[in-house]
């Protein structure tokens, strides 16, 4: 029968296609859901606030340890590996540039985004997961606080300030590791390479990237609420949910800083 | 919920997961201020009709009014206006993991109500006083045992002054003692608050303690319905095979047996 084995990859890749679209449309209604809640909702607004500002801390300003020492490491590392190809040209003068235009535009959003996942995206799976089996979310709703307003929109709030802010920080950080080569390996006094770095930017450079954190935001936090209210029965079910959480968000990341990266490299050179 | 007649009442109530029917049609009506237990064994349906009548299953037919409202068609806001008159003790207490007791409890007056937070902190101690909880008001729930914790729970459930105080399986999972001592905790709450109180139980001795009638589920049908003297008098066969604690000589249906294991909590 040779129509079968024709239609039945067909139908596999059809399903897949099928249960990714309607994944993304979970997580896209979630999140919807969340933003009508910030401000239709009858939950207290202060009170609200105070979630999101907890939210704010503990996704951002915990994050901020780690985020400096990792994109630090890597500026240093993006100079190394940039200088072992400029040096060819004799161009190590371009060093600032090069670190500069890679962290701003990729890697600062970048990382900071993986690392958002590794402590808050796999957090919000865990946490939404063990309240769905401890029948803490039943017990949410029975009592009219609905779960989406009460434990997403804070840190749907929160994740959307933070992570610009972070990335911010993470361009910082990546630049003063790439100083500390410009200085040591390069004919640059910090002065000169911070300066090098600031004419080498423009500012679409840096917009781009805020803007795909932004977005990188809305993943991690839809992936992760939406994970975690999908546990299943029993303690088991949440390491399950985490576990997916990070997988998917990180999958999810990339494939958006793809699409994005391309639309800004086809709208005007971007 | 100024209502005449019933304050619940399901009518040809049917619910389901999935392709599999756990109740089969039910009918009854609860009158205000009485005490109603709903006695079943694993995979009756009972904690299904509860979750039906908190509005956290959706029936698939018929209707269950709760304080005037047909839960099967309300809209959001309505079914957020029936839960602010209701109070609901979960199994496992369901405190939120994140909150001390006190904060709990405060939960749903804090996001609710317009009251000062000074009222709110003495509506918080009156409800764990009430519960025998007042020295614990700053403990995290992890820190409590498992009797304690329902305390917690129902001081929580109260913390609104409902109007129907469900209870979910009020004394599993408890020593007899503990146990013994929930269910003295609801017959002064009944007599001390006036409420309805909708209690879901498997515990014979609990149920005709504390109950006014009781409704006895099995298999997603109502067997019985029932005051506690009337339903030590039947004849009816399930009910006296459950009242006797006479084991199934076999499981008939594998469908039934399935269902035994299949059953939400």
């Amino acid at each position: 029968m040779p129509r079968l084995s024709v239609v039945e990859p067909l139908s596999v890749i059809g399903g897949a296609v099928e249960r990714g679209l309607a994944y993304l449309g979970g997580v896209a209604q979630l999140l919807g859901r969340a933003f009508a809640h910030a401000f239709t909702s009858s939950l207290k607004r202060s009170l609200s606030y105070q979630r999101a500002c907890h939210q704010a801390m503990v996704i951002g300003v915990g994050a901020v340890p780690v985020i400096s020492f990792i994109t630090f490491f890597i500026g240093v590392i993006m100079a190394l590996q940039g200088a072992y190809e400029l040096k060819r040209f004799g161009a190590l003068h371009l060093i600032a540039d090069t670190v500069a235009i890679s962290i701003t535009r990729e890697l600062g959003p970048l990382v900071t985004a993986i690392v958002v996942i590794g402590r808050s995206g796999s957090a919000f799976a865990a946490e939404i997961g063990t309240m769905k089996v401890t029948e803490e979310l039943d017990a949410l709703e029975t009592m009219a606080l609905h779960p989406i307003g009460f434990l997403v929109t804070p840190k749907l709030l929160a994740m959307l300030v933070m992570m610009p802010c972070l990335t911010i920080w993470a361009d910082l950080m990546g630049v003063l590791g790439g100083s500390v080569f410009g200085v040591t390996g390069a004919d640059y006094t910090f002065g000169t390479y911070l300066s090098a770095t600031r004419d080498a930017l423009y500012m679409r450079d840096i917009i781009t990237g805020l803007v795909k954190s932004i977005v990188f935001g809305l993943v991690i936090t839809g992936v992760g609420c939406q994970e975690g209210f999908a546990t299943g029965a029993g303690s088991e079910e949440v390491g399950r949910s985490t576990t997916s959480a990070v997988v998917t968000s990180i999958f999810l990341v990339v494939l958006v800083d793809l699409v994005f990266t391309a639309i800004f490299y086809v709208t005007g050179g971007a | 919920m100024d209502v005449d007649g019933p304050i619940i009442s399901g009518r040809d109530l049917r619910v389901q997961y999935g392709d599999r029917e756990i109740l089969h049609g039910v009918s009854f009506d609860v009158q205000p201020k009485e005490t109603i237990v709903i006695l079943g064994g694993s995979g009756s349906g009972k904690s299904t009709l509860l979750r039906t009548m908190v509005g956290l299953e959706k029936p698939t037919s018929g209707a269950v009014w709760v304080g005037g409202t047909n839960l099967a068609q309300a809209s959001a806001a309505e079914l957020d206006e029936v839960r602010k008159k209701i109070g609901l003790s979960f199994q496992g207490g369901a405190l939120i993991g994140s909150m001390t007791v006190g904060e709990n409890v405060a939960l749903p007056l804090r996001e609710l109500t317009n009251l000062e937070a000074s009222t709110i902190e003495v509506v918080v101690r009156i409800k764990l006083e009430q519960v025998g909880l007042i020295q614990f008001q700053d403990f995290m729930p992890s820190q409590l045992s498992g009797g304690m914790k329902k305390r917690a729970a129902l001081a929580r459930a109260m913390a609104m002054d409902p109007e129907i105080l469900f209870f979910d399986e009020p004394s599993a999972g408890l020593d007899p003692i503990v146990a013994a001592g929930i269910d003295s905790l609801i017959l002064n709450l009944k007599q001390a608050l006036a409420v309805t109180i909708v209690v879901v139980t498997h515990e014979l001795a609990s149920a005709f303690l504390i109950a006014d009638r009781i409704i006895v589920l099995d298999g997603g049908h109502i067997v019985a319905m029932a005051t506690t003297d009337e339903l030590r008098r039947s004849t009816h066969p399930r009910i006296q095979q459950f009242l006797n604690r006479v084991p199934d000589s076999e499981v008939s249906d594998d469908v039934d047996h399935l269902r035994l294991y299949t059953e939400r909590i």
